[in-house]
């Protein structure tokens, strides 16, 4: 039997890339170029695909009749693991792409050491998605630093974007309580020894960007069931067709 | 949505080794990297290329569709140009 802490552990994963992969969906045909419209659903696509292996993968573990879209759109807000950072609300551009730097660039350090996970599948799943990762941080790191260093405008957009999200990305570092369990394993990813390199990336995208970090109170929660009141909005809308069609397919 | 428009920019793909970069169309950038990773985003999204070639459309120089009689028409009475006389081996790709 998989221990409970082992699927908690891949749905905190696959939460995380189906959230933002969504949030980064609700762009599609608003970009603010045609360009970046494309970019954007590209990574949103991206995510969803990572989070599709995941939920396959728990799916599979749990057994019965589970199934990836069981897990995606028949649960509720308390069941999901995903971490408060990826479920906050677009707002501006600034914003979307401060948040993707922002997850990108722990992904990025994350799926290196997930690689090394005694849990084959998890194992071949972060190296899949290591080099779509690579990507999204070049893209959304190089757009922090010409929206950072660009105009007084979109300086000071950038810095309304870090005020925002910055109280998130503590969470991010600190292992819930089936993580706890995994560490000894080899199975999960020891999140503390992610923050010094995670740290020092956004570190070097900031001093170029001309940001600072704040010193502010890190909220926390999401993995553990306890979201925003955002993430019920998003789920109302994403899980609206399974929830009125059950199983519905076309 | 944006006063300025950013530059045009034209996008050459090729789609394998060996082959050579083709046109694939025209995007806009602020600069060649931007241009570079906007030209992944829009047209190699479905496996299309290995290597990608912009440069921006301005430095691009036509000819005049005006003089299309006295540059391209000469060549149609020339069939000894063409190396039509050969029989190529069925193995030779991409010629």
């Amino acid at each position: 039997m998989p221990l409970p802490a082992h699927i908690d552990y891949i749905l905190h994963l696959a939460d995380n890339a189906l959230i933002l992969g969504h949030r980064n969906s609700e762009w599609t045909g608003h970009g603010p170029i045609l360009e970046q419209d494309i970019a954007l659903s590209n990574i949103a696509l991206d995510l969803i695909g990572q989070a599709r292996y995941l939920y396959q993968h728990a799916a599979g573990m749990m057994g019965g009749d589970t199934t990836e879209d069981r897990l995606a759109y028949g649960r509720d807000a308390w069941d999901f693991r995903n971490c408060l950072l990826v479920e906050h609300q677009n707002g501006d551009w600034g914003v979307t792409i401060l948040r993707q730097f922002l997850f990108s660039a722990w992904q990025f350090y994350f799926y290196k050491q997930l690689q090394r996970s005694r849990d084959r599948e998890l194992a071949a799943i972060a190296e899949k998605s290591s080099k779509e990762v690579s990507y999204h941080l070049r893209w959304s790191g190089e757009w922090v630093i010409r929206l950072g260093d660009g105009t007084a405008e979109s300086f000071s957009r950038m810095k309304n974007a870090v005020d925002q999200l910055w109280k998130f990305t503590g969470e991010l570092f600190v292992p819930a309580s089936f993580e706890r369990l995994l560490i000894p394993e080899g199975i999960a990813v020891d999140v503390e020894a992610v923050r010094p390199l995670w740290e020092e990336k956004v570190g070097e995208v900031f001093a170029d960007a001309g940001l600072e970090k704040p010193a502010v109170w890190m909220q926390s929660g999401g993995k553990e069931g306890r979201h925003t009141e955002q993430l019920g909005y998003l789920l109302a809308e994403m899980q609206f067709l399974q929830r009125a069609y059950p199983n519905c397919e076309w | 949505m944006h006063e300025e428009q950013w530059p045009l920019w034209e996008v050459f793909i090729r789609s394998k080794q060996g082959l050579d970069h083709k046109h694939a169309g025209s995007i806009h950038a602020a600069d060649a990297a931007m241009a570079i990773e906007n030209a992944r985003d829009v047209y190699t999204r479905r496996m299309e290329g290995v290597s990608i070639w912009v440069v921006e459309s301005k430095y691009v120089h036509a000819s005049n569709p005006d003089e299309a009689d006295s540059l391209y028409d000469p060549a149609n009475d020339k069939i000894y140009r063409h190396p039509t006389f050969y029989d190529l081996p069925d193995d030779l790709k991409h010629m």
